[in-house]
């Protein structure tokens, strides 16, 4: 009890003893205290603050700099891609531009509706803007529009203060004047990608409105077309208001690239094409300059490099006549007859001479089995041969001497080669022989074989620009490499050191096609001084068990070809035609014909194709535009996007051709049965009726 | 305090001149940096910041000539028209920038939360001043204060403004501390604040207090988010480097970077154009000012005295360390001013009723400097 009274007791008086001097101690020892923390977080501001200040001062100076400058690249004007007469086939035109930053929309559906209605754009791209603002990383600006006039550009100008990530923008955009004629050619330019700008970590990529190369030319010399991007720097406010210009540097010209190209021809030649699917190519003999490389039909660089629309992507990739294949360099045939006149140069090289004939009966026995000539020639020499294309005379003669010996020749003039040029990508075919059998299938070469090579049916696979290539050195007898850019050295072109005599009698064999009693008499120039020599080709697709190559399905019809040179007697210009599917030679002859009559008397070729221009409804690009009007009237809402990707696209065109090219080889299976009559020609594919142009307006 | 020496006029030569030439020299100087601010103008800022310094000076000396025993008489008769304010906003007040914090008495807007801020030192102080002395340690010297404390801070909590129940808070626990409250308790309590800190942050506060606490500890992962504020400031600071980028020159401020130039982050607008040699000056006047404020409570023999001068002097204190520390990134965004140099009525009010309390206590010092024993 007692203890626990004194614990008690002790507990209260825990404290020492309270009274006014203690308290009095306390206040004195806690105000010490109080001042030493005050003095002490003083110490230690002074500290932070010249941490801050000192230690800190360059990042904070940085920072505060990139606060108060704003640096805004000026998208450097784009090199020009130019013809070999210094007209532009790529230029840049003047225009006022609306991009969208997807990050900075609040609400990317509402203002993009608001936009498109500011802009007059048509549903169907404000649909594809919307799935692209989703898609898109939020650094990628996107283009909402160019090419815009003035007053709506100022439309909406003055509304941008309510929408914030909308840039309104002055600048350049790509121009092709003669639009799809070189869609294939050159390309066409678009906003970087992602990926292209994870690999090239270029702030001008991302700036809005730069657009790169993303295919053919624009694609390949993408770095010297850049240019080197100008600079503003202006002081902005945080609201980004605009103080003042510090200082402007400006923007420096891409470099322009010339080409070999002659501008006209080329799009002569791809309007020339016309309904049908195929390619030109034209080159020079003497220094292997690519006049033409043209291959309809073909997309609008202008529009494509809008972005590529959902309904126009859809459109081109429903096509048969598959417009985002560039046929030039990635159309493989089998070619057909054409490449009869070298076959011819490889017999007499082996020793055959021009004047030994066979008996044509309607085909010959080649060894153990007969062989079907398209026709009934009686007897023939290798004049009549190559003029009238008469089949039995190859299979006879490549059985004699062996085709090994006329495929090495076939390489020598750049059949199933791949030539120096700047282009993205080029396929080059098949001169079948031997061992490449072999090495394929693992299949001993065998006398159907021959039969088929000789008459380039079976495996034999070539490009228009490889046909062109082979016209090219045959008709000068020299080596000629195609030549894109002007700017490249020429390189006189080595001979081959064949027997002129020998070359002369070939080219005796083809101007006789035209100018004689041969295949493509309808070839002939409707000019007075100026002949042009050449070999028709007809090169089947299936056996003719499946389809006569005339009728049925388009795509089972045969390919026509034609290979040429002008003028006859004295080549100065050499060139291939082939028109896929076009039923038979008799599709691709006239368009070598106008062509070269183009080259020569502009004005006469031009007249005629005006007159075809009409049957057909209008320039090529005319139709492109009226397909795509009622294409997208017809279709407009349940077509499938593009690829995110434009690389995805061409990845999958190219893709698709080589499997093409595959099954056309398929055929080489068999002996191929040429079919009678190969001059005929079927009607225009399906894929090229367009409505009608609309009539002239009514009067009320 | 300074000697007489005859040629100055007496009642002008008494006043504290230690202390109140670094005080003029730190509103001058606060109204060249608002002047800046302003973009190089005297309006809207910096004259208004001076006509009320002047105004509240003459405040403060009036506070200053009040007798002691009026001011003890007055005491809890002020606290309770104050904490009636706080419930008048509460019923009456206007919604303003999101919170209830003023009540428009017709000719003037008043912020009685800014009032509560000395009148709890001077509350505290009378109470502890006539609680007799052995009962420092029992419970009722816990529970009066606390209770005292409590209503105007959770008054003030409901506004909401955690910046002003803090300072409240603040100022009511220096005197506590001062009043020689046995020390445990505070340990127990601070201990009790961790314990319970969490709980507060995460019921307790209000989402964009949440992240404001928040960002101070990561303030760059947020840029321009709720940690924009720190981080602009930061760049102002620390761009001013140690002389500064020159008067008038400070673009974070010129440009709109730093939010709120002119009050809360003055001190970033003063560094960024006066560098460390600005921010140190700064500094050393409010280290003059409270170190006189402390040296005035503790020549004081008065305890009322003595408590109520440390009480202003810790209130001040609190103003100074809260915004200086949130400006340059060690406390969350919480909107305290800094004193004397912030454009603002209320905090030039509280801050110079603080200075007139302080330089009344210096009077009565000189008085009677021995007056305390007789208490």
């Amino acid at each position: 009890m007692k203890r626990f009274f004194k614990l008690r007791n002790g507990a209260r008086r825990a404290g020492t003893v309270v009274n006014a001097s203690t308290l009095r101690n306390t206040f004195e020892r806690r105000t010490v205290v109080i001042g030493g923390i005050q003095a002490s977080i003083a110490i230690l501001l002074a500290g932070r603050m010249g941490y801050l200040a000192i230690a800190e001062n360059e990042k904070y100076r940085l920072e505060s700099e990139s606060n108060r400058v704003n640096l805004t690249l000026i998208p450097p004007r784009r090199g020009w891609i130019l013809d070999r007469n210094g007209a532009p086939l790529a230029s840049n035109r003047a225009d006022f531009r609306v991009d969208v930053i997807p990050d900075r929309l609040s609400d990317p559906d509402r203002m993009l509706t608001q936009i498109g209605e500011l802009l007059g754009l048509e549903p169907d791209r404000i649909t594809d803007l919307k799935t692209k603002v989703e898609t898109t990383r939020g650094f990628a600006p996107v283009e909402v529009a160019s090419g815009l006039k003035y007053e709506q550009f100022a439309a909406l100008s003055v509304r941008l203060p309510d929408m914030q990530g909308v840039v309104p923008q002055r600048g350049f955009s790509r121009y092709y004047p003669t639009a799809s004629s070189v869609g294939h050619l050159i390309g066409y330019v678009g906003p970087a990608s992602a990926e292209e700008y994870e690999q090239d970590r270029n702030p001008i990529l991302i700036t809005p409105g730069y657009k790169i190369g993303k295919d053919g030319l624009e694609k390949q010399f993408e770095q010297g077309l850049r240019g080197v991007p100008g600079a503003r720097r202006v002081e902005v406010t945080a609201g980004g208001r605009i103080v003042r210009d510090l200082e402007t540097r400006d923007d420096i010209q891409g470099d322009a690239v010339k080409l070999t190209i002659d501008g006209p021809l080329q799009d002569y030649a791809a309007r020339r094409i016309g309904l049908e699917s195929g390619s030109v190519v034209v080159m020079d003999c003497e220094t292997g300059d690519l006049l033409c490389m043209a291959s309809m039909p073909s997309f609008d660089p202008n529009s494509f490099s809008d972005g590529i629309g959902s309904v126009e992507y859809a459109m081109l990739r429903e096509d048969q006549r598959v417009p985002l294949r560039n046929k030039v360099l990635k159309g493989l045939y089998p070619p057909g007859s054409t490449v009869k006149p070298m076959h011819c140069l490889a017999f007499l090289q082996a020793g055959v001479s021009p004047e030994d004939t066979i008996v044509c009966g309607g085909g010959r026995r080649i060894g153990s089995r007969f062989f079907n000539c398209h026709s009934n020639h009686g007897v023939v020499n290798m004049d009549r041969a190559i003029a009238q294309s008469c089949d039995s005379y190859f299979y006879h003669f490549a059985q004699q001497i062996g085709f090994d010996k006329v495929a090495a020749l076939a390489k020598e003039l750049g059949m199933g080669q791949e030539f120096d040029l700047p282009v993205t990508s080029q396929f080059y075919g098949t001169v079948p022989t031997s061992d490449w059998k072999f090495n394929k299938f693992g299949r001993e070469w065998e006398t159907f074989d021959t039969v088929n090579a000789s008459i380039g049916q079976g495996y034999y696979l070539a490009s228009p620009l490889q046909l062109a290539v082979m016209s090219a050195r045959l008709a000068t007898g020299k080596r000629v490499t195609p030549r894109l850019l002007l700017d490249d050295p020429v390189v006189q072109p080595e001979s081959f050191g064949f027997d002129p005599e020998h070359l002369a009698y070939v080219h005796q064999g083809m101007n006789n096609v035209v100018n004689g009693a041969g295949t493509a008499r309808r070839a002939r120039l409707p000019l007075d001084d100026v002949k042009i020599a050449g070999k028709t080709g007809t090169a089947q697709v299936v056996s003719l068990s499946v389809s006569d190559g005339r009728s049925g399905p388009w795509k089972f019809r045969d390919h026509g070809l034609f290979t040429f040179h002008a003028p006859a007697e004295n080549p100065r210009y050499a060139g291939a035609v082939v028109i896929e599917h076009g039923g038979g030679s008799g599709a691709a002859y006239p368009i070598a014909r106008d062509v070269v009559t183009f080259m020569f008397d502009p004005a006469k070729g031009l007249e005629a194709l005006k007159q075809l221009e009409r049957q057909w409804g209008g320039t090529a690009q005319e139709r492109l535009e009226r397909r795509y009007a009622a294409y997208a009237a017809e279709r407009g809402a349940v077509v499938t996007p593009p690829p995110q990707r434009d690389e995805d696209i061409f990845d999958r065109v190219e893709a698709e051709a080589r499997l093409e090219a595959e099954q056309t080889q398929e055929i080489g299976e068999a002996f191929v049965k040429p079919r009678e009559d190969q001059t005929a020609s079927g009607t225009p594919p399906p894929d090229s009726i367009v409505p009608p142009p609309p009539a002239e307006e009514a009067q009320p | 305090m300074s000697a007489h020496t005859g040629i100055i006029p007496e009642p002008i030569a008494r006043q504290p001149w230690g202390m109140l030439i670094p005080l003029f020299l730190l509103v001058g100087f606060g109204a060249a940096v608002l002047y800046s601010a302003a973009g190089g103008k005297m309006d809207p800022f910096a004259s208004s910041h001076l006509i009320r310094f002047s105004v509240f000076l003459v405040m403060a000396s009036i506070i200053a000539s009040l007798p002691r025993d009026f001011v003890r008489f007055m005491t809890y008769p002020a606290y309770l028209v104050v904490l009636l304010l706080l419930i008048g906003v509460e019923i009456l007040g206007n919604v303003r920038g999101g919170s209830q914090r003023w009540l428009d008495l017709g000719f003037m807007v008043l912020q009685p939360s800014e009032l509560m801020k000395p009148v709890i030192v001077v509350t505290l102080a009378q109470f502890y001043a006539s609680l007799p002395l052995g009962m420092i340690v029992s419970w009722r010297a816990l529970l009066v204060p606390g209770v005292l404390i409590a209503l105007p801070v959770s008054l003030v909590l409901l506004q909401p403004d955690l910046g002003t129940s803090l300072a409240i808070a603040f100022g009511g626990a220096v005197v506590m501390l001062l009043a020689g409250l046995p020390m445990k308790w505070f340990v127990g309590g601070g201990l009790a604040a961790v314990a319970a800190a969490p709980l507060v942050f995460f019921f307790g506060l209000q989402d964009y207090q949440q992240r404001r606490v928040m960002t101070m500890f990561n303030p760059e992962a947020d840029a321009l988010g709720a940690g924009y504020h720190i981080n602009q400031s930061k760049i102002a600071i620390g761009s001013g480097g140690i002389f500064g980028k020159g008067f008038n020159n400070g673009s974070q401020s010129h440009l709109q970077y730093l939010p709120e130039p002119q009050t809360d982050f003055v001190f970033a607008t003063m560094a960024e154009e006066w560098g460390l040699m600005g921010g140190l000056f700064v500094l050393a006047v409010f280290t003059i000012i409270l170190g006189w404020g402390l040296r005035v409570a503790r020549a004081s023999r008065d305890r009322f005295a003595s408590l109520l001068a440390a009480g202003m002097t810790a209130t001040i204190f609190f103003y100074i360390a809260v915004n200086l520390m949130m400006v340059m990134g060690m406390a969350p965004v919480v909107g305290i001013p800094l004193p004397f140099m912030s454009h603002g009525g209320s905090s030039m009010m509280t801050n110079m009723i603080c200075i007139g309390a302080l330089m009344m206590v210096n009077r009565w010092n000189r008085e009677a400097p021995r007056y305390g024993l007789a208490s």
